[in-house]
This record gives structure tokens, sequence and C-alpha cells, in this order.
């Protein structure tokens, strides 16, 4: 697959909204096309080249075409913004929205991601070796249709507002999380494996949770219903089954009332 | 100031049955004038259709729950926000746009008028400083009336001398345009917990019938001797099997005469009828009765009508009638704001998706076509979609398109998921009326202007009415078979001139014009009770000072004041 290496060579004075940071943006131009990409800061406009040195061609189609963005990209919001195929890697950390809105494809950040990352996914992967600050995986402010497809993993901890408004898809947080997990929750699956402090599945109407460390403070709308074996991630585990949020509407389906699950590890 | 001649050009002005003659347009200090002289900058029009600018008799684009609308729902401005280029201001939203947006798109549709059609009077600083932020298209404001403790107060008792006083005191301090009316007495019911779905639900504490409120305040009106009739928002909006109601409302006119020095015919407006002409008694049998309402309208020539015509967009619904908001809410379980305007009035705010693959939004769509296209006279037929209620005002266009293009209507039916059942309950499929570009003119120019009593200002193109052409890329003689093409034309302009000043070419803002606060004052005879009925009822019942009420003229700092006197 060819590659297209940017090497940040500057950094902005304040964020960069760098939605040309895609396969999809990069298929089918040359080097210096893409150095002669825009990206923002605040209002002002750049040629992504101000800041990255750009090496190699893309590929024809986005699926052909693997980013590597070889350094700190702390500043820089959007990478992968909206992509539907191909590969992008980070060799370092990401800003914000990383990618939001994805449809296809890979992307792999080996240090740590700011907010939003995957907001309103709806398939593809993405792989965060580090932490993640807030609102993994989330629907936009205000908006009620959440992540749909794909899987998000973040090896470190996480914020706050995992999966809010969560349709569909995974999203697995390997170390601990805040508050607010699948909050609003309408389907899909949340694996915290480390511990969360509380406000687990406020107001979620469908889907799965899974907290195999401890929950500090349960919401007083779940119920537990049986102890269960099940493999989460590939490992056994021993989980109470809660079901919730008692104090949200549900729908039915076939005459029995759908609820939300929420596993947690047994004592 | 400068001369324009628009040359050659397919001319649409139904106020003198012109219909397509291909001739010249010439504005000279703002206003249209007989000929330009030999200096006047020239505009070729030949191939293209010439208009006056366009008059919206009814949205809702300025104001607190307009502003609630935009602070609940940031996601309707996600990917929907450009970047501020040449000089202008950055464009934000979609069915809840920022002010310079609708200032914008209004004129790149060439729209030169809009009412905003329900102002709280308690909250009418603010919506007048948002009129006031919106560029280019000159507005104005319908305060409400149909749920005010006042108005209920003297129509229960028969008071119209008294209501027709305070409905001028109103006017002014609100710098208003006339008298809107949202579910009559059912709002202030909704202070209760209830609603009045009839024509006869008493309102609690005041009981009063909506009844009386709509004749009582119709009386008024034309005692006054507004520019603009009665505006009304009627009872039991949205529900199936509400056609009853709404002919029975507009029964409530047969007899009355328009008295005013304006022209105007009609003495009720009926507003957004597509949610008014439903039938059935539940979701499940849902029906269309465009057509029962449509015969009745028909043959009553004092009233008349805007479509509120759905779009099958996500949209934002808003409106004074506060129970059908919680009611709606009920329905799609997305976000509710609620507001309550203390001795006035009151507000709901919810978003609403109307899906093409549901099959009541296919009938709604439908019903909306139906009533212009089972309609006789389209000069009182108004094109509208009760922005942002049944989609936002930048469909105007789709909604020329649909009327204008049968095979747009089939292709459209066609991509419902449940077609047979929106067939089955409509007449649309049967429909082969197309409505032609000088009834598009009638429907968006001539009409609403006549109807606002402001033909003197808009709506055609007369030696002294306002300077207000539009230029759409549209030969009549060889209209465009794709119909995206015939909309695309209509969403931006080829040229909007307003006032004489040229505000769009090609689609592009070129100028921020000079937009202006339409506004009435009603001199009534000097009235001690109502005086001292409004100074108690401020100390009583208000959270503000009288002194803190009133709209400051700095808020409209370009009016444009048309003075009524009532006789003693
Ligand atoms: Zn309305």
């Amino acid at each position: 697959m060819p590659i297209v290496k940017l090497t940040p060579i500057a950094q902005p004075e304040l964020c960069l909204d760098c939605y040309a940071i895609s396969p999809d943006a990069l298929a089918g131009l040359t080097e210096s096309g893409i150095a002669d990409l825009e990206v923002w800061e605040g209002k002002v406009r750049w040629r992504l080249g101000d800041f990255f040195e750009v090496s190699g061609d893309a590929g024809r189609t986005p699926d052909e075409t693997h980013v590597v963005v070889d350094g700190d990209a702390s500043r820089m919001k959007y990478i992968g913004y909206k992509m539907t195929g191909g590969m992008i890697t980070v060799n370092g950390s990401a800003d914000m929205y990383l990618g939001g809105w994805m449809k296809g494809g890979k992307i792999h950040v080996t240090g740590d991601v700011d907010s939003f990352c995957g907001i309103q996914m709806e398939g593809g992967e993405i792989m965060v070796d580090g932490r993640a600050q807030n609102h993994v995986g989330c629907a936009y402010r205000g908006d009620w249709r959440g992540m749909r497809g794909g899987t998000l993993r973040i090896r470190g901890d996480a914020g706050n507002d995992i999966g809010t408004f969560i349709n569909g898809g995974t999203i697995i947080v390997e170390g601990n999380a805040f508050i607010h997990v699948s909050t609003h929750g309408e389907g899909g699956t949340v694996i915290i494996k480390g511990d969360v402090q509380g406000r687990v599945g406020g107001q979620m109407v469908k889907g799965d949770i899974f907290v195999l460390g401890a929950i500090q403070h349960m919401l007083p709308g779940f119920k537990k219903v049986d102890t269960i074996e099940k493999e989460v991630d590939g490992q056994p585990y021993r989980l109470d089954h809660y079901v919730g949020d008692l104090g949200e509407r549900h729908p039915s389906s076939r005459g029995q009332q759908v609820l939300g699950n929420l596993y947690v590890r047994a004592a | 100031m400068a001369e324009l001649l628009i040359k050659n050009g397919s001319v649409f002005d139904p106020t003198r049955s012109i219909n397509g003659d291909v001739m010249d347009v010439a504005i000279r200090d703002g206003r249209i004038v007989e000929s330009a002289g030999p200096n006047a900058k020239v505009i070729d029009a030949s191939g293209k259709t010439v208009m006056s600018g366009g008059v919206d008799i009814h949205a809702h684009v300025a104001g607190p729950k307009v502003n609630a609308g935009r602070t609940m729902r940031p996601e309707d401005k996600l990917f929907k926000s450009q970047a501020a280029a040449g000089g202008y201001r950055m464009e934000m939203g979609f069915s809840i746009p920022s002010t310079f947006r609708t200032g914008y798109d209004y004129a790149r549709m060439g729209y030169a008028f809009v009412m905003e059609a329900a102002m709280p009077p308690l909250h009418s600083p603010h919506v007048h400083e948002e009129i006031h932020d919106t560029p280019i298209v000159d507005e104005a404001a319908l305060p409400v009336f149909g749920n005010n403790w006042f108005v209920l107060e003297y129509l229960k008792r028969g008071e119209i001398e008294n209501a027709a006083a305070y409905i001028a005191w109103l006017l002014k301090a609100s710098k208003g345009y006339g008298i809107k009316v949202v579910n009559p007495g059912g709002t202030e019911a909704w202070g209760w917990g209830l609603n009045c779905l009839t024509l006869d639900d008493a309102v609690p504490y005041f009981q009063i019938t909506p009844k009386e409120i709509v004749s009582g305040l119709i009386e008024t009106n034309e005692a006054l001797g507004l520019p603009h009739s009665v505006h009304i928002h009627q009872n039991d909006l949205g529900n199936p099997g509400n056609y009853r109601t709404t002919i029975d409302t507009l029964r409530l006119a047969e007899g009355v005469t328009a008295k005013n020095r304006f022209g105007r015919e009609q003495v009720i407006h009926s507003t957004h009828l597509q949610f008014h002409a439903y039938g059935g008694d539940g979701w499940g049998n849902f029906e269309s009765k465009a057509r029962e309402v449509v015969d009745y309208v028909n043959g009553q020539k004092n009233v008349t009508f805007d479509l509120g015509a759905v779009t099958l967009d996500e949209t934002t619904t808003m409106t004074a009638d506060g129970p059908f908001e919680h009611h709606l809410n009920g329905l799609n379980h997305l976000k509710w704001t609620n507001v309550d305007v203390e001795l006035e009035t009151a507000a709901g705010v919810v978003p609403y998706v109307y899906s093409p693959s549901i099959r009541v939004c296919g009938i709604q769509w439908a019903i909306g076509l139906e009533l212009a296209l089972l309609c006789k006279d389209m000069d009182r037929c108004f094109i509208s979609t009760d922005h942002p209620n049944a989609g936002p005002f930048t469909r105007y266009p789709r909604i020329y398109t649909w009327l204008m293009s049968r095979k747009f209507r089939d292709e459209t039916i066609g991509s419902f998921k449940y077609s047979d059942k929106v067939v089955a309950a409509t007449e649309i499929a049967g429909l082969d009326r197309e409505i032609s570009l000088y009834e598009i003119a009638q429907m968006t120019r001539s009409g609403p202007a006549k109807a606002l009593g402001l033909k003197d200002l808009y709506g055609g193109l007369s030696p002294g009415q306002d300077g207000n052409v539009v230029i759409y890329d549209i030969d009549p003689a060889n209209l465009p078979s794709d119909p995206s093409k015939l909309e695309a034309a209509f969403q931006r302009a080829a040229w909007f001139i307003k006032t004489g000043e040229v505000v769009v070419k090609d689609g592009e803002i070129m100028n921020h014009g000079n937009k202006r606060t339409l506004w009435v004052r009603a001199n009534v005879p000097e009235n001690p009770q109502v005086k001292r009925d409004i100074h108690d009822k401020f100390i009583k019942d208000y959270t503000v000072g009288l002194q803190n009420y009133e709209v400051r003229d700095y808020l409209a700092p370009n009016p444009y004041v048309i003075e009524v006197e009532m006789e003693a």
C-alpha cells in the first residue's frame, strides 16, 4: 500500500483543523498536491505543507492509501475525519476528533488522544495505545444519534462521557474510566476493563456495558437479575448481570420490554 | 442615486396580469419607474424570468423561541456552517439558521419581505434585535393575542372598543404589525395542563371559548382597520380529524367584510393549513382532508391561507402552541423546551424528522401540495413551510418545483417506503395540475403582499412600488426538464435588486442592503379604562415594570411605520 508520510515541521499557535489528513482527502494526489491541501488555524487558512513535510504519493483510492503522521500531532485535530477506508498511523499523540464520523479503514495512534475520539463513528477501527480524554465514541453535542458501528479501543484510561447515545459498534477501554458510560445508550457495547467511578448507564435504553473492574457508585436505576459466566474480549469472566435504566422509557419487542444490560465483575 | 434598467426579461407580474411578456423594468431612487435615462446601468435579462421580490407571509425567523431552538440544537449547525468569505459574515445552521444566514438565504431566493409570525410581546425587544441583525430582507412581526389576559377579559365582556385600544397600545409598545392568534385559548389552558381542541372548549378561569376569541379579534381587527387581517393558527393543530375544527373556525369569517384602506379583502388568514387538514380518527387511518378544506376556502372570498408544506427534512418545530409541543414530544421522544410568557403566551420547541420512510410524513407532504393544487384562486393561497415547523424556508424552491412538475412529485412518491399507503390516503397521485410561473408569482408576490396590506410596496412591478426585482435563470419558453435545475435556479437568483441596490449576483451576496422594520401605529380614541387596566396589571401581574416594557426606537433603527386611524 502506498505510504504518505507527514512529518511535523511546525506547530500551530492555535489547534489546527486537519480535515485533510485522511486517506479520502489524499487519494489520487501526489506529494505536491497533498502539500497544497488546506488546513485551518481558527479562521486562517494554511497549506498542509506549512506544517508537515510530505513524502510519498497517495494511492489511487482511499483503500490503497496509508497515511503516516510521524511525530507529535497533539495540536492537530480531525485526523481521519469521515474516512471510509485505508489506514492512518500516528507515531505520537493526536488532538481532538480523531476518527470522527469515520465509516471505514483503520487508525492506530501510538500515543494519547484528546477528547471526541471516534465521535459518531459508523465503521472501521481505531486503536489508541495510550490514554483518551473525554467523550470517546460519543454523539455530537445535542445530537441523539451516537456511535453506530466499528471498534474503538483505548489501551489506557479514558475520561468522562464514553459512548453517549451509542447505537452500535464496540468501545473498549482497557484502563479505568471516570464517569458517564453509555448515557442514553440505545445499542452497541462498551467494555471498561478497569474501574469506573459512577453514572454507568444513566438513561440507557438498550445495549450492553461490561465493567470488569469495580463501579464505585452504582446508579439506582439498575436491578441485579443474575450472575453469569461470559467471555469478554477473549477472556472468561464471572459477572453480575443488571438491567436498566429502569427510570427510562423502554421499547417492547414481541411483547417483551427491551432493557439495557450492565455486567459487572462478580465478587 | 443610480438608475437600473433590466432589459428584455420575461416578466411575471400578476398585479397587472403580465404573464411572461418580454419587457424592461426600470428602477430609480429605490423605486420602480416608467423608464430609465440613458445613463442607467443595464442588466440583460433576456431568456430569464423576472419577478418582483418575494413576500413571505409566515415564518419564525427571529426571537426567543428561534433562539431556544438554536441553543437546544447545536447539532443543527454540524456540517452546515461555512466560513465567512468576501467581507460577508459566517453563515450557520439549517432549520434554525443564524440571523446572517437567514438574511442571505432569503436574498439569494429573491425575497424582499418576511413576516416573523409569532412575537411574544414581553420579549419583543429581543425579536427586534434579531430582526435588526438579519440583513437585507425587510421584516415585520406579529404579536400573539389569542391567549393574552387583557384580550380574554375584554372579549369575554364583549368590549371590542377596549380590546381595540389595548391592541393598538400593544402594537405600538412592541412595534408589532398585526393580530396573530395561536391556538386561541388553548395555550392559556395549557397553564392548567389542559388544551382547547374544539371551538367550544372554554378556557379555565377566563370562561371564554376559542369561538368567542376568534370572532372578537376579527371584529376588533376590522374596527381598527389594520393593514393585515387576523392571522390564525387554529385549535387542534396536527391531530387526525382536525379538519372539522378548521372549517368551523373559517366559518366565523362568514358575513364579515374587510374594513381598511389598504385594499385587503380577507378578514382571516389561516396559516400553515397543511397541519389543519387532517382526516382519520387516529394515526392508523390518518388521511388527507385537503379537498374538504380547500373546497370551503375556494368558495369563501374573505379567507386567505398559506400552505405550511412539509419538505421531508430534519427540522425544528417551534410554536406558541405549548400543549402541542408537549404532545409532539410524547410522540417522538426527542428534546423538548417549554416556556411560559406571563400574561401573554407560551412556547415550545421540539426537533422533528419528517422521514420519507414514515407513512404519516408522506401523507403530510402530500397534503401540503394538494392544498395548492386544488386551490382555484392563487391570489389567496401562499407558499410557506411555517418555517421551520414543516421544513426550512430554504426549501421554497423545492416546493415551487414539486408544484410545477408532476414528474418530480411522482419521483418523490416513488421514493417513499410506503408509497401505496400514502397514495391511498391522499389524492396527490391523481392530480395532473402543474402550477405556472405566473401562479408562483401570485402565491409568493402579489397574493401575500395584498393580504398583508402591503401592495403599495411589494408584490408587483408598477411604478412607485419598491425597486425589488429578482431575475431567475429560468427561460419560461424552455423550462428545464430536470426538476433539480429548476430548483437550483430559484435557490440562487441570477440577480436580486432590493430597493434599487444589487444585493445578489449569481447567487452570491453583494451588499447588505437597506433593511427595514415595518410596524403599525394604530391611533385610537383616548381610553382611560384601558390605560388604567394596563397600569394595574403591570403593578399586579407582570414581572417587569411598564417603563421597561416598550421596544425602544434604537432597536428598530430603520423603521417603516404604517399609520391607521380608528374612528371614534
Ligand atoms: Zn407558525
